[in-house]
């Protein structure tokens, strides 16, 4: 029995493990929170390309010596900003505009990288995630962020959900539709920048996606969709760094697979609308 | 400045010599019509006539190169929500997480203004207008789960909850079978008697001529207004669709297809 417990202690003994944990669950949960939206609205896309453009302004930040957060963060707000405008003017294809615009920002970053020659151990972090190396600092910035997007979600719930769902009607409501949709892009570059650290450029997406998805398929309203999602969110991070410490392996790619697979069940198994019931009821 | 005083009652919907479109494209020309308070009826054309365009200007979301619109007399730009709405059914995502008392709820939300929650009196005039379109007992569900007809009700229960005297429905009939399409006419011909005045965009010709009091038939231009038996001559339904239209009428019927 005390084996047991201490099995479930242990890795919580240790300070980095703290501080990782609290970090996963911030950032997942207000993934989550705004990945419901961005599944909802098709963003997806968005939502991948945002933290690879990102990556341009870490590279840039790394270059000057300057913070690599704020480096980020410009570099994920412009590029938001820079599809909201360019999507809004229907010249080409949305999804289009987003394939130019991140994959150019990603090669700026690469271009800037490969003519560092010092260590660039903290720009691979950024990229594939260090979850165990963030320090308080890091944390404490992380919750202050996610708190001012879940207070934005809060306030703006009615509009974000109005025109989530229809926008034509929205508009024609009179609600400010082109800021809410301006809005939502700038709340994603600031989950994108509080997520790269935990779980690197190339899994931000899954963060946002995933628990969301998962949600879906188990609730019938945004509001609920939005807790259950944080709230599976939040357990594959602990989940996913057990692993990552029993397993010894890394923790960010813990916590995505962990995720998954929560998202694999939901969709075999969820109440009425699980493939495993929904194939039963078509083959009757 | 209203010089328009010749009619016995204000309008509930006077376009006059609207012309508008996009991106320097012409969409309508020199549109003018009027539909008076407390009746049905219906917009009709081809697809490309402009019916969008000028759906899009009534509820203010365009604005017209030029020419007037006035709704209940109140000339210029129409107040956003001034008009209750419901758009096509394909725009709207079915499979959207919220409730069917979340969906006619948000037809108050345009009039409380950023920020602000919807209260206790907001969830009372949805709670009436579900009731008004008998759903009420489908409340909680999610709103993909509902048939066909109920779907275009509770988008009709979301305008009802706007309380504009005026309602501007687009292709409420889309992909209905007969007895929610008469289902819902006799919807509409109750909301009449109650006050409202309901302008329908809809392809169903036939519908219009039987059950409507009145039809404005467009292509980019009024061809006709009026009447619908005025309004469907064989020589204005040949105006306005180049000639790929039939009309049969046989008795009290008729059948007008492609």
């Amino acid at each position: 029995m005390e084996g047991i417990i201490d099995f479930f202690r242990e890795p919580w003994t240790f300070e980095f493990m703290q501080r990782g944990l609290l970090a996963a669950a911030i950032v997942s949960a207000v993934a989550a929170i705004v990945g419901s939206l961005v599944i909802l609205k098709g963003m997806a896309f968005i939502g991948d390309a945002l933290p690879h453009a990102s990556f341009g302004g870490v590279a840039v930040a790394f270059a000057l010596g300057e913070s690599l957060y704020i480096g980020g963060g410009i570099a994920a707000l412009l590029t938001a900003l820079a599809i909201g405008f360019i999507s809004r003017r229907g010249v080409i294809r949305n999804d289009t505009a987003i394939g130019i615009i991140f994959v150019g920002a990603f090669a700026l970053g690469i271009l800037i990288v490969s003519r560092q020659d010092n260590y660039t151990g903290d720009l691979f972090s950024f990229v594939f995630g260090n979850v165990l190396a963030v320090s308080w600092n890091d944390v404490w910035l992380t919750a202050a962020v996610a708190a001012f997007v879940v207070l934005i979600v809060l306030l703006f719930y009615k509009e974000l959900l109005f025109n989530a769902f229809d926008p034509t009607m929205a508009q024609a409501s009179g609600i400010p539709v082109a800021w809410i949709e301006y809005g939502l892009l700038v709340l994603l570059a600031l989950v994108t920048v509080i997520a790269m650290q935990t779980v690197g450029i190339v899994l931000v997406v899954a963060l946002l996606v995933t628990p969301a998805a998962t949600a879906q398929l188990l609730t019938r309203r945004l509001s609920t969709m939005m807790l259950v999602g944080a709230a599976i969110g939040v357990t594959s991070s602990v989940v996913g760094l057990y692993v990552a410490w029993y397993a010894d392996v890394s923790a960010s790619a813990a916590i995505v697979l962990t995720a998954t697979a929560a998202f694999i069940a939901a969709f075999l198994f969820a109440p009425a609308r699980g493939a495993v019931w929904r194939g039963g009821a078509r083959d009757a | 400045m209203s010089e328009r005083a010749d009619g016995p009652t204000t309008w509930a919907l006077d376009i006059s010599d609207v012309s508008a479109g996009y991106d320097g494209h012409k969409a309508l020309e020199g549109v003018t019509f009027r539909i008076e308070p407390g009746c049905l009826a219906g917009l009709v054309g081809p697809n490309g006539a402009g019916k969008s365009t000028l759906i899009k200007i009534v509820l203010g979301m365009l604005k017209p190169w030029s020419g007037e619109v006035s709704i209940f007399g109140r000339a210029g730009k129409p107040r956003p929500g001034s008009v209750s709405y419901t758009p096509q059914v394909d725009l709207v995502d079915w499979q959207f997480p919220v409730t069917v008392s979340d969906v006619v709820l948000m037809g108050r939300y345009g009039g409380l203004g950023v920020v602000r929650r919807p209260g206790v009196r907001d969830r009372e005039i949805a709670a009436s207008a579900l009731e008004r379109v008998r759903l009420t007992a489908m409340a909680d569900r999610q709103i993909g789960e509902l048939s066909g007809g109920e779907r275009r009700r509770a988008l009709i229960a979301r305008a009802l909850t706007q309380q504009g005297d005026l309602m501007l429905l687009d292709e409420p009939f889309a992909g209905l079978d007969a007895a929610a399409q008469h289902d819902l006419i006799s919807l509409f011909q109750s909301l009449v008697t109650e006050g409202k005045t309901l302008f329908i965009a809809t392809h169903d010709l036939s519908c219009v001529d039987e059950d409507f009091d009145h039809a404005v038939l467009l292509n980019k231009h009024v061809i006709a207004f009026g009447r619908p038996a005025d309004v469907f001559t064989t020589e204005s339904l040949n105006e306005a669709y180049d000639r790929h239209l039939m009309v049969v009428r046989s008795g009290q019927s008729t059948y007008i297809g492609l």
